[in-house]
């Protein structure tokens, strides 16, 4: 301890090809993050230098009204008419997804019928976005389910689906995360097992659903395909969730195409807002998760 | 601190006389849940008595208990002893059936408490564990509930209603001391206090739910020698009111707070005595080796 000479020269030295080796390893680990980071920051500075001009009060308060010359309105159906979508979505798919984990982690546990949900699940999220909202569009749009063709509930299925599997596999891991010895605690005070869940298991694995909910939310609502053939576009304001109706992703999608740079503008300043919509849910989501490993 | 009693273990189901001090608090009788009241009188300090016959228990292929017979009398401790491994644990979580908890284990025999068959296959099996309460080896308090709601916990997750819960909470608490030390903070969150409060916090769990029986299945291995002191001293209060079952690694343990003890081996049970006999005159050879640290 005190002696350092003594104790060092006991161990073997460190060789210089060792050291070279660390140091060449640690600089190549430094330029992989840098490179994986660079297209992250420049997607951000680009949507604010581009996007950000165009944000002003008119741009949320108004619906785009089809005009290539003169004002063509701001984006105000286009963020209501995501919400309302990923809202049903949500209403859907949390409490079928959380639903669906408590069966595999209380129930079905290893059998072979659990096996085969969770290698589905796995499935589903592989699934590319476009092929959920063919699906939908095959079986909901073509036949006028509801009276109508495009309908902003037939999106909101197709974005379930999306947002099934992930809130599905998010919750899993979470409620395996509670001790198995609450459950015993609980199982052995004489609770039946529906108590033992609604009591002890979702209470302390809450904040965890809460933030893999979100998550899925926030990868709801930043997709275009699973929309564009079952909501397709609108550009009024409305309620009605039986009519197309304007969102986000599908306005961006439109924009863009304009040759009309002052409309391609709004694809930004629509694409900011929706990358703020989700970077909101994202912070909800980790203060959420913070709290609880606090507490 | 307490030389075990010469009682005759045999009988059953009596009110023993091994107990001679008064109750300390006046206890409201048990609720029977699943059982038809027995035949005798309910007299204050009734006893109950487990009685386990022909226990086989397996864990999917493995046969970890083997035709094991034990008789626990009633306001008794009696004590588990054996190296890891010897089947303990598995014979307490066979006593509430915990046991089939585990996926692919089962248990075949006959388990009575008193004159209730717990493996009828009438019996619902919450309503055994209602009877039959079970504190584990690591303290395990709900970490979302305060300490008054892990002590309500047993009736709400029961659903059963309580007139007077602040009361049954006071006198779970102040049954296993613990009174003193959380009443100025029962909403404070139970996974707060120190390991040996947890613990009896959770014995005040399950004590609040008015068992017949109590297992404890090594309750104090993961506590400091104090801490351990002050479960063995509730162990020897709560006896008066419970029949208590206790896994325990530790022989001094045993010694102190067990009428009788059971040595366990390789899943068979090789002596069963009063605690003084086992520990210094065994009948058997294996049972010698062990409690003179042999092996094991």
């Amino acid at each position: 301890m005190s002696s350092g000479g003594m104790s060092l020269s006991r161990l073997p030295e460190i060789s210089a090809r060792r050291r070279r080796t660390d140091k060449v390893m640690r600089a190549s680990l430094l330029v992989g993050t840098v490179i994986a980071l660079i297209p992250l920051v420049l997607i951000i500075y680009y949507l604010i230098y581009k996007g950000l001009g165009t944000w002003n009060k008119n741009f949320f308060t108004t619906d785009p009204n089809g005009n290539f010359f003169g004002n063509h309105g701001g984006i105000r159906s286009a963020i209501v008419g995501t919400l309302e979508i990923v809202c049903l979505a949500t209403l859907i798919a949390v409490p079928a997804g959380i639903g669906v984990a408590v069966w595999l982690t209380e129930y079905g546990k290893q059998s072979w019928f659990a096996s085969l949900v969770r290698y589905f699940v796995d499935v589903m999220t592989g699934v590319p976005s476009i092929v959920f909202g063919l699906f939908i569009y095959i079986v909901l749009v073509i036949s006028h389910t509801g009276g109508s063709g495009f309908a902003a509930w037939k999106g909101a299925l197709a974005v379930t689906l999306l947002m099934l599997p992930i809130v599905i596999r998010s919750a899993e891991v979470v409620l395996l995360l509670v001790p198995n010895n609450l459950r015993e605690a609980a199982l052995a005070l004489g609770a039946p097992r529906w108590r033992v869940i609604t009591r002890v298991v979702l209470p302390t694995s809450l904040s965890g659903l809460i933030t893999g909910s979100l998550l899925a939310v926030a990868r709801g609502m930043g997709e275009t395909a699973p929309l564009l053939f079952t909501v397709s576009t609108a550009f009024v304001l409305t309620g009605n969730l039986n009519t197309q109706m304007n969102t986000l992703p599908v306005q961006i999608y439109n924009d863009i195409k304009s040759p009309e740079p002052s409309i391609v503008a709004r694809a930004w300043g629509a694409a900011l807002t929706l990358v703020a919509l989700v970077l909101i849910l994202n912070v909800i989501a980790r203060l959420i998760a913070r709290r609880s490993r606090l507490g | 601190m307490n030389p075990p009693e010469a009682t005759s273990k045999e009988q059953t189901g009596e009110p023993t006389s091994a107990v001679d001090a008064t109750p300390a608090t006046p206890v409201s009788t048990p609720v029977p849940v699943a059982r038809q009241p027995t035949s005798s009188s309910p007299v204050e300090k009734a006893g109950h008595a487990v009685d386990v016959k022909d226990l086989n228990a397996y864990y999917g292929g493995q046969h970890a208990i083997k035709n094991v017979t034990i008789k626990f009398p009633a306001n008794e401790v009696t004590a588990l002893i054996g190296p890891s491994g010897s089947g303990k644990s598995t014979v307490v979580r066979c006593i509430n059936r915990m046991h089939e908890e585990i996926p692919g284990a089962r248990a075949e025999g006959s388990i009575t408490l008193d004159e209730l068959d717990i493996y009828d296959p009438s019996v619902d099996v919450t309503a055994v564990r209602r009877l039959i309460g079970m504190v584990f080896q690591k303290p395990n308090p709900f970490p979302t509930m305060s300490i008054f709601d892990n002590v309500a916990a047993g009736l709400r997750l029961t659903g059963t209603r309580s007139k007077d819960l602040k009361e049954l909470v006071h006198r779970s608490l102040q049954s296993v001391g613990l009174w003193d030390e959380v009443k100025d903070r029962l909403n404070e969150p139970g996974i707060g206090l120190s390991g040996g409060q947890q613990q009896r916090l959770c014995i005040a769990r399950t004590v609040a739910i008015e068992p017949e029986v109590i297992l404890m299945d090594e309750p104090a291995s993961a506590l400091d020698p104090i801490s351990t002191l002050k479960i063995e001293e509730l162990i020897d209060e709560l006896k008066e009111r419970y029949t208590i079952v206790i896994v325990t690694h530790n022989m001094q343990q045993a010694a102190r707070v067990a009428n009788s003890t059971v040595f366990m081996l390789d899943g068979e049970v090789i002596e069963h005595d009063e605690t003084n006999k086992i520990f210094t005159n065994p009948s058997d050879e294996r049972t010698e080796r062990y409690v003179t640290g042999k092996f094991g």
